[in-house]
Formats: C-alpha cells, sequence, structure tokens
C-alpha cells in the first residue's frame, strides 16, 4: 500500500496540487462558518502559480502603455524639478508670509500615505490579523515609494539642495553641529529612520518569496536576479526560526516608530507658536490622519491591480470591507479632531486662536477647508452601510475621495496658519505656479510607476505568508483527537525506538 | 550548462505533504538521536522547530544591544555637540535637555535596532547570502519553496547510515524517499 501511494507521487510530480489540503471542510463543519480569506479552495501549489505567475508572464501591450504614461508623467515632473533647482525656488508661488506651501503639504501628504503599509505589516501583525497577508507586500512598497516622494519636496524645498547634507551631524571645518532643539532636525532622523526601517522590513519579508521565483525562474536574467536578491534562502526551518523572530521584532519597532514619524511631522508645527499650529492635539491627530489617508491610498491602488492582475481570489470583499471599516473608524478620529480643534479655539479665550479658525472656515481658504471636511467627515459616512462597504466601484470612489481631502487638510493648516499671521499688514494670499504643481503631479507619475515595476517583478501578494493561513497549512492544535494520527504517532515511536536500539549496538 | 557528475552520498531526503505527520516526523527523527537534519519548507510551520530541538534564538539578544547602542549613540551626539563641542544659544534654551533628545534618541534606538537585527539574522544566524547549496539540485529540495516540506538527514550526522536514514524516514511516512549524491560540476 505504501508503495502504491508512493507512485502516485512520484508520477504526479511535485507541483501537482493533488493532495488538496486536509481538514478545511472538516473544519468548517465544526466550527462557526468564517469566510475565508482566500476564495476559490486553493492548494498550496496554486498559490505559487498564482502570484508567481504575475510575475513570470510577458508584459502586456497594457503594462507598458501605463508604464509609459507614468514615466511621462515623472518626466515633466523631473522637469519641473530641474527647473526649480537651477534658478531657485522663487519660481514657486512662495511669498514672504507664506513660506510654506504646496512643498510641504506633498511631503506631509505623501508621509501620511506610507503609513498605512506600516500599520498593515507591523500593527495588524501584532494583532494576529490575518486578513493582512493579502494586502501587507503591496501597501509596504508604497510605504516606501510613498516616503521616497516625500523626500523629494523636503529635499528641494530648502531652495539649495545640493548643501542637504548640512542636514546630517557631521564633523566638518566649520566646526558647526546641527540644532537638536529644532523639530525640523528630529524630522530628519524620523523620515529617514522610517524609510531604512520600512525597507529593510520589507526585504526581509520578500526574500523567502523571490527563493520562490529563483526556483522557477526560466530566463538567465531572472535566475540571476532572483537569485541574488533571495541570499540563497532555502526554507531551512532553522533559518525560518530566527527568521520569524526578526520580523516580530520589525513588527514590534515599527508600531512606536510609525506612531512617531507623524507626531514628529506634526512637532514641526506644534512646537511653532502659530495660532492654529500651537497644539497638542496635533500628534494624535496626525497619525490618525495619516493612517486615514493610508488606506484610502491603498484601496484605489489595490481596487485597481485586484482587476488588472485578476487577484479576486486573494483579495476579497471581506478584505474590502476591513479596510472601508478602518477608514470610517480613523475618518471618525480625523472627525472628532476637527470638532476639537474649534472648541479649543473657542474655550481657550485666545482670540488670535479663535480668529484663525473663524478664518479657516469663512475666509480666503474656506473653499479648501469646506472640500476637506465633506471629503473626510461627510464621504467615510457611508461606509456605516455593509452593503456599501463590499461595493467595488463605491469603494474606489470614496477612496479617491478622502485621498483629496486628506491632501486639503495638509493644505488648509499650512496656508491658513501662514497667510494671516499676527501683523494684519503682512497678510497675504498664496497660489502656487504651474512649476510646484508638476512637481506634484509628476510625483504621482514616480509613485505609479515604481509601483508598475513592482507590481510586475516582485511577488505581489506574500506567497509564504498567504500560504501559512491557508486552511490546514498549519498543523491542528488538537491532532491527539484525530484518530488517525495518534495511531500514526504511535507507530512512528515503536519504530524510532528500534532505530535508536541500532544505533546504539553500533 | 556545465555537466553534472555523481559524488559521495550527502544526505537521505523525504518529503511530507501534511503538516501534521510532518510535526510528528520532526519529532520522532530529533527523539532517535538525529541532530545534523533539517526541514525545508515553504512558509514558517508553526511549532516545527521545537518539534526538531531547535534551540532558541539568540536573535533578542543582539536587538536589545543594537538598540542600547543606538541609544547611547544618540546621548553622546545630542549631548557632546550641543553642550560641549558646539555651544550656541538659541533663545535662552538649554544647550541640552533630555526632554528635546527624545525624538532623537527614539530614532537611533529603532534605526540601530533595526540595523542589527538585519545584519545579525541574515548574515550571522543563518549565514546569507549563500548562493550555492549542495541540495540544490533535488527536485524535492527546490519544490521546498512552493508546496513540499523536504525532510534532510545529513551524512555528516554521527548516527547517519543509508540504510537507517532511510528507513527511518519510510517508516515516519514519508514519499519519496531518496538517497542523494553530491554534484560535481564540471567545466
Amino acid at each position: 500500500m505504501e508503495a502504491k501511494e508512493h507512485a502516485t507521487v512520484a508520477s504526479a510530480g511535485y507541483s501537482s496540487g493533488a493532495v488538496v489540503l486536509n481538514g478545511y471542510h472538516d473544519n468548517l463543519a465544526a466550527k462557526p462558518v468564517r469566510e475565508p480569506l482566500v476564495l476559490g479552495n486553493k492548494t498550496i501549489h496554486q498559490i505559487t502559480e498564482d502570484i508567481c505567475g504575475i510575475a513570470e508572464q510577458k508584459a502586456t501591450p497594457k503594462f507598458w502603455a501605463a508604464f509609459l504614461v507614468s514615466l511621462l508623467v515623472t518626466a515633466a515632473g523631473v522637469g519641473a524639478l530641474a527647473y526649480t533647482i537651477g534658478v531657485g525656488i522663487g519660481v514657486w508661488g512662495l511669498n514672504n508670509t507664506v513660506g510654506w506651501g504646496w512643498d510641504i503639504t506633498n511631503f506631509v501628504f505623501w508621509v501620511g500615505i506610507g503609513h498605512a503599509g506600516t500599520l498593515i505589516s507591523a500593527i495588524l501583525f501584532l494583532f494576529r490579523q490575518k486578513w493582512r497577508t493579502a494586502i501587507n507586500r503591496s501597501a509596504e512598497a508604497m510605504t516606501i515609494f510613498a516616503v521616497i516622494n516625500a523626500a523629494i519636496f523636503v529635499l528641494t524645498h530648502t531652495g539649495r539642495p545640493w548643501f542637504d547634507y548640512w542636514l546630517l551631524p557631521y564633523p566638518n571645518q566649520m566646526k558647526m553641529w546641527v540644532n537638536f532643539r529644532s523639530p525640523l532636525e528630529w524630522d530628519v532622523f524620523a523620515v529617514s529612520t522610517y524609510f531604512t526601517i520600512s525597507l529593510l522590513f520589507w526585504f526581509t519579508g520578500l526574500v523567502p518569496d523571490l527563493a520562490t521565483l529563483r526556483n522557477r525562474a526560466k530566463t538567465k536574467i531572472a535566475k540571476a536576479a532572483y537569485t541574488i536578491f533571495s541570499l540563497g534562502w532555502t526554507g531551512s526551518t532553522r533559518n525560518w526560526h530566527h527568521y520569524e523572530f526578526a520580523y516580530l521584532i520589525f513588527a514590534g519597532l515599527s508600531t512606536p516608530l510609525v506612531l512617531s514619524v507623524h507626531s514628529i511631522v506634526s512637532f514641526d508645527f506644534a512646537v511653532s507658536i502659530l495660532p492654529g499650529w500651537h497644539t497638542t492635539i496635533f500628534p494624535p491627530y496626525f497619525v490618525a490622519g495619516a493612517i486615514f489617508s493610508g488606506f484610502a491610498m491603498v484601496l484605489t491602488l489595490m481596487l485597481v491591480a485586484r482587476e488588472v492582475l485578476d487577484l479576486h481570489d486573494y483579495i476579497t470583499l471581506k478584505h474590502i470591507d476591513n479596510m472601508n471599516k478602518i477608514l470610517l473608524a480613523t475618518g471618525m478620529m480625523v472627525g472628532y479632531a476637527y470638532a476639537m480643534e474649534f472648541f479649543i479655539a473657542w474655550y481657550s479665550g485666545n482670540p488670535y486662536e479663535r480668529f484663525v479658525f473663524i478664518n479657516r472656515a469663512t475666509g480666503d481658504y474656506a473653499w479648501s477647508y469646506w472640500a476637506m471636511i465633506t471629503c473626510n467627515v461627510i464621504s467615510p459616512q457611508f461606509f456605516w452601510s455593509a452593503k456599501l462597504r463590499r461595493n467595488v466601484w463605491f469603494t474606489f470612489v470614496l477612496s479617491i475621495f478622502v485621498n483629496i481631502g486628506m491632501w486639503f487638510e495638509r493644505f488648509t493648516i499650512i496656508s491658513t496658519s501662514l497667510h494671516h499671521g499676527y501683523l494684519p499688514s503682512s497678510w497675504q494670499y498664496y497660489t502656487p505656479t504651474w512649476v510646484e504643481i508638476t512637481i506634484f503631479i509628476g510625483t504621482f507619475g514616480l509613485f505609479m510607476t515604481f509601483f508598475l515595476l513592482f507590481a510586475k517583478y516582485l511577488p505581489i501578494i506574500a506567497i509564504a505568508e498567504v500560504k501559512s493561513i491557508m486552511p490546514g497549512a498549519q498543523p491542528s492544535h488538537h491532532h491527539h483527537e484525530d484518530e488517525k494520527h495518534t495511531e500514526h504517532s504511535e507507530y512512528t515511536e515503536q519504530h524510532v525506538e528500534a532505530n535508536n536500539v541500532q544505533a546504539q549496538r553500533r | 550548462m556545465p555537466a553534472l557528475e555523481k559524488g559521495d552520498v550527502i544526505a537521505v531526503m523525504g518529503d511530507f505533504k501534511d503538516p501534521n505527520r510532518l510535526i510528528s516526523a520532526a519529532k520522532s527523527i530529533h527523539a532517535a538521536g538525529y541532530t545534523k537534519f533539517d526541514i525545508y519548507t515553504p512558509y514558517p510551520v508553526h511549532g516545527l522547530e521545537k518539534a526538531m530541538g531547535v534551540p532558541k534564538t539568540s536573535l533578542p539578544k543582539f536587538a536589545l544591544a543594537g538598540g542600547l547602542f543606538g541609544l547611547l549613540c544618540a546621548f553622546a551626539l545630542q549631548y557632546w555637540t550641543g553642550a560641549i563641542e558646539y555651544k550656541l544659544n538659541i533663545g535662552g534654551k538649554p544647550l541640552f535637555a533630555p526632554q528635546f533628545g527624545v525624538p532623537v534618541f527614539f530614532e537611533l534606538t529603532v534605526l540601530c535596532t533595526g540595523l542589527t537585527v538585519f545584519f545579525v539574522m541574515f548574515g550571522y544566524l543563518n549565514r546569507l547570502p549563500n548562493w550555492h547549496s549542495k541540495y540544490q539540485y533535488d527536485e524535492g529540495f527546490q519544490a521546498a519553496t512552493d508546496d513540499n516540506f523536504c525532510v534532510v538527514l545529513e551524512a555528516n550526522d554521527p548516527r547517519f547510515t543509508v540504510e537507517n536514514a532511510q528507513e527511518l524516514l519510510r517508516r515516519l511516512g514519508a514519499d519519496n524517499v531518496r538517497v542523494v549524491h553530491e554534484t560535481i560540476e564540471q567545466d
């Protein structure tokens, strides 16, 4: 009988997919039915096929078209950026009163986008939210690309970006050191640490999946590239043991890190003494906003990727539902913060504070304020409805609304506090020039370029992680209740003893 | 493609598909006294390293050391540059105070911990990158990054004999038990 079993395995080969994970249906019968995280009753091998298949198929004309458009948009942004660096930031619309405009708005916007990736990869990991495995890889990739975009703005807004290394504490002939009392210096450390840790975390997660791609690669270049970057990963349990612990530590590090980054970004404002900025609510308010905007961006991208790459079995309506719930929760936190800011402006009795807030809602930038309220506070309320949370088109449109709203939030905070400061004689209105607008659009091009390359050449879904959460993929906890296994282990223990005796005799 | 030639026996391998059987097999192999063996899996199987008797990882100790190093660096950097080397009075603020040092303390602690964990885990504990494995020509071993649990009893284990190893794996219910020879590439 053993020989017969043997023969079927041998003839079917390793990747037959013939071994359907057992116990799946039994589990469903025994436990209350929960929506499966991966649809289509897939075998482990099918997961490999599905996800590696995306990276292995030839790039379609559609892909090249999208890639070309992204590249052109990037080129426009690079052109505007080169113009800025060549001529100076005088080509932007900034004036003496409003010294931060679209540059810092976009910086905060992009850093915020990144936060969802870290939340999904780290915080949901610590909370053992298994559904994260479908989206964590792409959300982490998004984090990295978003932080690159954020860095572009913050590095060029200095005016002379070729001196940006002055931001770093290094011994120099001027015998000068950076000022650690400034929140702008904290930002340097926060953003660069955030980028480094996100990159390491992402790469660590990629290694086993790159090894999977390596072992399947057909072309020479693909084989070489996947070989180098998979570091020679074999799947050894002795390696997995260290690896899993490292993953846990990374998650533990990233969780406070992601909260710290946007807190420190908010210090850029809160530590100043400008009305509308100088508030203690800023750190949690910014963090909630960052997660809100980040999830919106994850949804926007994932819904497109889900359609284009046919990931319906992996990114299911349950995932979209869950993400929409987070959108609703963080949207309400943001809404609460808006209300609380107004309350404190009144309650503090500070006339300057009160003026700034009344001016926000009724002044020159009221259009921006109400765009923010509409998109961020009103629109997520639709997600109280379970039906709408599971409506793909509705979610897609709403996620774009939130993206827009969160951009306006940063713009409102920055421009309203600056344009009407303490000195009425210097009040001024700010509008961006085509240069700023082109750079901003260009960063979307860069973001899409990176994302398309990622989706084409790397496993867009964490293969090993999805496999590990499949029903029946892990040993069952009650396996002594299972008759077959009990028999089996008794059977083997006898033989192990015999084997031991034999070994001792030798 | 260079010609491949068979060398000495380097291992006996067997495949599993069921994680429950795999766990009990790992326990049995460990109980039988094998030390030089490994199980290659496409994803981490819960409890497998315990069943195999793999000692607990020392990574947290390195992580702690890395973190403390980062914290110390952050303190030294801010204190020495601000209060000793370059005393600059800005609005009468103290030259150094732990309060304003907190963000950089935190960031450098996290940064150094992360870098330490990354390099120690891959480079020191797992000995990677290592772009050649002597088992890499075995199909079942390769399939361990797909859907196969590949148990490898290494020939350099003091208890290893080809017959015993094969017998043990067969008894434990492994499929496709096979003797694996060294592959020598000839140019």
